[in-house]
């Protein structure tokens, strides 16, 4: 019995409002009149012709004008300074032995990154494998690699001839060898440094491929088993490219870091670029112009980096985001085409 | 249901390419007596055996000696409150939860293990993923491939677990898609789809094995209220199909409906089972009527 007033009361309240709502209306009508009726006064045509107006934003003009100032001064500060010597830049900056040096530095970056990021995918699988044989084995391996400096690793393998003279593959015991070399005629500094560098970022690389496969909802390799999916196809085709979602981030983050990272071989006297600019700064004394060549060549890698990064994590969005993200080109190409049409309307 | 009906227009393109289908089987494409579609039906229902099942998780005892069986082709809803255990049993149909105790057969063939004497050896997962290939699954959270569209999804399976060639598995999911209702959502990514036609492309893809035995836990309880019956409507399709189902569900106008055989579980045991009409009409036991009447209430 409680309930039904109530109920009443609601409908009563609810007719009241319609019908006072509409008496508003009727009272509001001579007020509202002349903005109703400058509406009409533009007509079909007239209201075809409006346009919308970003609002206006102060402070963010302020924000906008302090920020170019403060652009404007740094690059007046960088390149109104003689001292710099972008004249000595320029001159350098195409020289052969640092094109020569540059071609190393990538070599170097393509192979060790090749190695790191594939043994690393081997090693986060491993660590994953039900195996716990599999697993200790990886968790060692990236402990002993990430507990030791980067420069000790390197000069390791680089004077691994100074440790172990003689590198020979053969059946203990008997006289039968495979392979026998001198060490240090294997352990060449390019060999020495992808090894140094590859293993080192593998430890890494194996971690944040961990991190991206435990990141994918477990439903879906449920989903994937119970379909009867195999352990292969499972991992490469249904959790991998979920994954990559959450590691290219980071690996970018990793290769980038391994571009400017394979500076560090200069100790093993390997040639590339950062050890050719110390080489020529070396005899011509230019020391920060030589260092400012390295670092737009280090620049022009990232960048172009950083656009395959964009490419490469948008072709991975699909499925995880309702619509992506335009390219730049065809952002560029949806405001060309705004323009254009607005430019014909005025026109028509 | 409106779902179904703008599939019917559209016949299934491609030969059917069925092992087992006779030529009469591809010469319509509905079967005359059930009203089914040709491409809805699965394989030959199988039946399923659950013996003496026991599961623990720890010091937490999910299943606390199961037996159950499901005829060939007939419809089994299997109620019952969280954490009663219904899901883990229909989880051990296709071995995704390993047995403490007791064993699961369908046709008679061991689930998981080989019998020697005995024993119960595990089998290679090789050989479990072709057991399960006949045993299809729809989850309650879909699980839809998120990175595939629709049509890669219920293509995936056929292709990487039984060597389909791609265009064959990519005819024959677009055939299933069509079926469900949702021939031109193919390329469209799950995310943009809605929960209900998530579920149905989940459904297809559980079909595109041609299954003896298809298990749905909880198909509807992610579901919006509204979409809920566009799933039901092709459940219900697939009950005169002639394939086994195992159904966890909270609908129980609908397992009332759909079911040959309801059962009812609480603290890991059945406590109830027999037809709708005994289970959920007639209900026996206390523990199933306070159940119902809660269901009933909300």
């Amino acid at each position: 019995m409680e309930g039904a007033p109530v109920t009443l009361t609601a409908r009563q309240a609810a007719s009241r409002t319609l019908r006072s709502s509409g008496a508003d209306a009727d009272a509001s009508a001579p007020d509202r009149a002349p903005a109703a009726s400058s509406l009409d006064a533009l007509g079909d045509e007239g209201i075809a012709r409006l346009r919308i107006a970003p609002a206006h934003r102060p402070v963010r003009r302020i924000v906008v004008a302090v920020l170019g100032a403060l652009v404007l001064l740094a690059l007046v500060l960088i390149v109104l300074n003689p001292r710099w010597e972008w004249n000595v830049v320029a001159s350098w900056f195409l020289a052969r032995s640092i094109i020569r040096g540059l071609l190393e530095t990538l070599k170097l970056t393509v192979l060790a990154g090749v190695l790191g990021f594939g043994l690393g995918l081997v090693l986060a699988l491993m660590r994953l494998s039900g195996s716990r044989l599999a697993a200790g084995l990886s968790w060692t391996f990236s402990w002993i690699f990430r507990s030791t400096p980067l420069l000790v690793q390197m000069l390791i393998w680089f004077n691994l001839g100074y440790l172990y003279d003689r590198i020979v593959i053969g059946i203990p015991m008997t006289d039968l060898t495979l392979f026998d070399e001198r060490t240090s005629t294997l352990m060449t500094p390019l060999i020495a440094a992808v090894l140094g560098l590859g293993l080192h970022q593998a430890a890494y690389a194996s971690e944040l491929i961990r991190g991206g496969i435990l990141s994918v909802d477990a439903g879906q390799v449920e989903a994937a088993s119970a379909l009867g999916i195999p352990a292969r196809h499972r991992h490469l085709r249904i959790v991998l490219p979920q994954a990559m979602r959450a590691i290219l981030p980071t690996a970018f983050n990793e290769v980038i870091g391994l571009v400017k990272g394979t500076a560090i071989v200069y100790v093993i006297a390997h040639a590339e670029l950062f050890f050719t600019v110390q080489l020529i700064y070396g005899r011509t004394q230019q020391v920060l112009p030589m260092l400012m060549v390295a670092t737009l060549w280090y620049i022009v890698i990232t960048s172009l980096l950083s656009i395959a990064q964009y490419y490469i994590e948008r072709h991975f969005a699909k499925g995880a985001v309702r619509t992506l993200p335009p390219t730049p080109l065809q952002r560029l190409r949806a405001n060309l085409g705004a323009k254009g049409r607005d430019r014909t309307e005025v026109h028509a | 249901m409106s779902v179904l009906d703008t599939s019917t227009g559209s016949k299934p393109t491609g030969s059917d390419g069925r092992p087992d289908g006779g030529p009469d089987a591809r010469a319509e494409d509905r079967d005359p007596r059930t009203g089914t579609r040709a491409a809805l039906q699965g394989g030959k229902g199988a039946r399923v055996e659950v013996r003496g099942a026991h599961k623990s998780y720890w010091d937490l005892e999910v299943l606390r000696g199961v037996d159950l069986t499901v005829e060939p082709g007939t419809v089994t809803a299997v109620l019952g409150p969280s954490g009663s255990g219904k899901s883990t049993l229909l989880r051990t149909i296709n071995h995704l939860e390993a047995l403490d105790r007791g064993a699961v057969a369908i046709d008679g063939e061991i689930i998981g293990y080989d019998l020697r004497g005995d024993l119960l050896v595990e089998l290679p997962e090789k050989k479990v993923l072709a057991q399960r290939t006949r045993v299809g699954m729809v989850f309650q959270q879909f699980h839809l491939f998120g990175h595939m569209t629709a049509l890669q999804n219920v293509a995936e399976a056929p292709r990487r677990a039984l060597g389909v060639p791609k265009r064959e598995a990519l005819a024959r999911a677009q055939e299933l898609l069509e079926v469900v209702g949702l021939g031109a959502k193919a390329d469209a990514y799950p995310r943009r789809l809605s929960g209900g036609q998530q579920q149905r492309v989940a459904i297809a893809r559980a079909l595109a094995l041609r299954p003896q035995v298809l298990l749905f836990d909880e198909p509807t309880s992610a579901l919006d209220p509204e979409l809920v019956e566009e799933v039901l409507s092709v459940i219900r399709e697939l009950s005169r199909a002639g394939t086994t189902l195992l159904i966890v569900t909270h609908e129980v106008h609908f397992a009332r409906d759909v079911a040959d055989q309801v059962v009812f579980m609480d603290g890991g045991r059945i406590v109830e089972q027999g037809t709708p009409a005994q289970v959920i009409d007639a209900p026996r036991h206390e523990r199933t009527r306070g159940f119902l009447q809660r269901i009933h209430a909300g």
